[in-house]
């Protein structure tokens, strides 16, 4: 399993690949396809992130060690955007995921290419996770 | 009678319009939330700032002199253009919101426990939440007439609402959400009859119906600067007189009083009562610019050519497949609310933008709207005078692009 870092810098590779953001585009909406989907159960309103203008859904877990995430939305560019964090995020140590930083995603272009609602909604999305990573790193 | 619109004429009036975004022609389609601005509005900001940039009211100078004339001037080309009796009747605002919490708050001290307040199912969020905040402080009860499938109001039902206890009524002109436009003659009439007094928001009619405060009988009409070609920060609050004489004023400072000791101070009269503070002086005179912009192409003329737009992106929109309008009433503006079947508003939004092309997305600060379609929101394509068929080619184009996308 690669780290945090090797997996951004994959993605900002990838990304480079593209020469416009209607592709860019397309390949997030590819990306959310991958999405590793959250169970029904946890779809609930306490799981929805606040600050995104359409619903988003984050479920966290805890295995070997490492923290797991599922999410969903109704919309499917934000389908990949969270599918791109938790690429980033998901299947790391808790301590790992906090002290991550995510110049990535400028690195990519993707909060100036966003509505300012939604670029709120990735600031969030990021709290979110940490937030888990947080709560899991206090229980350990 | 309505005259051919010269847009090519109209389209060099408004340098944003030949700029570019994502690399494509700009497409403005988010008409409804701001217009755009025409020169004359433009180089009127402009002049005031390089030739008479003063206080307004109480300099001896000439710079305040020449900035006073032509900040009342300005009042009276609002006056003219909603035929108001008196302009002192014509207050200066910093658009729709301010003046509807500056007519709630007034009506804080008129109303009581057992009183009625009736507001209308389409409002935007800004013609609900003051009102709610007005019925917290007063006791009084918010009635609300319901909506129709075609996004009209059930006036059937607004005549039961209205009785001896209704005080007041609120009703946009046009609704912002689905273009709607709203029978407000009857509906002043009505509430006339048991009493009430009616405000009508104005904000998304201004800039298509040239409405005549007199004829209509209406005691407030307000309306925003920002979306009939005039500046942000500036709108208007016409009040009847004898309204506006009886109301408290909103906020004191300077410019609203007459006299202050600290035992008492006296207010000054209409229409400074209720504009305390230095205004915004510029605004207001673009405003007034901007007013005569628009009469100037004729409000006939430019309700003819909208339509016609209007009818065009109808007709070009059902023809893709999936797609569902909401607001279908026989009178609206032109205001296109949609979604297609299975994909987000936001995604939609999201991938025209990057063909250049601005609409707006999601739930146009009027949930209870979208509540009752039960939708999360929708795409808002909104047209003016200055928009052309062959925009709106451009825009369906890139419609079909993003539903092939995000299918």
């Amino acid at each position: 399993m690669s780290n945090i870092k090797e997996i951004q810098e994959e993605i900002v590779e990838e990304f480079e690949m593209f020469d416009d953001w209607m592709q860019r585009y397309e390949y997030m909406i590819e990306l959310g396809k991958s999405l590793p989907l959250i169970d029904e159960q946890y779809k609930t309103d306490e799981n929805i992130i606040k600050g995104c203008q359409s619903k988003v859904w984050v479920h966290a877990d805890m295995k070997d060690g490492k923290v797991v995430f599922t999410a969903d939305s109704d919309a499917i560019i934000t389908k990949g955007i969270i599918a791109i964090l938790i690429r980033v995020f998901s299947n790391q140590e808790p301590q790992a995921i906090l002290d991550a930083n995510t110049d990535f995603i400028d690195e990519i272009g993707l909060k100036e290419h966003l509505s300012p609602t939604r670029a709120n909604g990735l600031v969030s999305m990021i709290k979110q996770l940490k937030m888990y990573a947080l709560a899991y790193q206090a229980k350990k | 009678m309505s005259h051919q619109i010269d847009i090519e004429k109209i389209r060099a009036d408004f340098p944003i319009l030949s700029r570019k975004v994502n690399g494509h022609p700009l497409v403005y389609f988010d008409n409804a939330a701001t217009s755009q601005t025409p020169k004359a509005v433009i180089y009127a900001i402009v002049e005031y700032y390089e030739g008479y940039n003063a206080n307004i009211h109480r300099g001896v100078h000439s710079l305040s002199q020449e900035a006073t004339d032509a900040y009342e001037e300005a009042r009276e080309t609002i006056r003219a253009h909603f035929n108001a009796e008196k302009k002192e009747e014509i207050i200066f605002t910093s658009g729709t919101t301010h003046g509807i919490n500056l007519v709630a708050n007034g009506f804080a001290s008129e109303l009581k426990v057992g009183d009625e307040v009736i507001v209308s199912a389409l409002e935007h969020h800004s013609n609900i939440v003051p009102w709610q905040m007005l019925c917290e402080k007063t006791g009084a009860t918010l009635k609300v007439i319901p909506m129709t499938e075609s996004g009209e109001l059930n006036l059937d039902a607004y005549e039961e609402l209205l009785s001896e206890h209704t005080k007041l009524v609120f009703v946009n002109h046009v609704s912002n959400a689905l273009g709607t436009v709203n029978d407000i003659e009857r509906i002043i009439t009505k509430a006339h009859q048991k009493g009430a007094a009616v405000l009508i928001d104005g904000a998304q009619a201004a800039p298509h119906i040239k409405a005549d405060v007199q004829a209509l009988d209406v005691d407030f009409y307000v309306v925003s600067g920002h979306k009939m070609c005039g500046p942000t920060g500036v709108g208007v609050l016409y009040g009847k007189e004898e309204w506006l004489t009886k109301l408290p004023p909103y906020q004191g400072g300077g410019e609203m009083i007459d006299q202050v000791t600290f035992e008492k101070t006296t207010y000054a009269g209409l229409p400074h009562k209720f504009e305390a503070g230095t205004p915004n002086i510029c605004g207001g005179i673009a405003l007034g610019k901007a007013i005569d912009y628009l009469n100037a192409i004729g409000f006939e003329t430019i309700a003819a050519y909208e339509h016609e737009l209007l009818t065009y992106a109808t007709e070009q929109l059902l023809e893709i497949e999936g797609v569902k309008i909401y607001g279908t009433s026989k009178e609206k503006t032109a205001v296109i609310s949609f979604n297609i079947e299975g994909i987000h508003p936001y995604d939609i939004g999201t991938i025209i933008d990057k063909l250049g092309i601005a609409v707006r997305t999601g739930h146009h600060c009027a949930q209870p709207i979208m509540d009752y379609y039960k939708i999360p929101g929708t795409v808002r394509a909104s047209f003016s005078f200055y928009n052309t068929k062959e925009e709106i080619d451009a825009f369906i184009q890139a419609v079909k692009r993003a539903k092939v996308m995000l299918s």
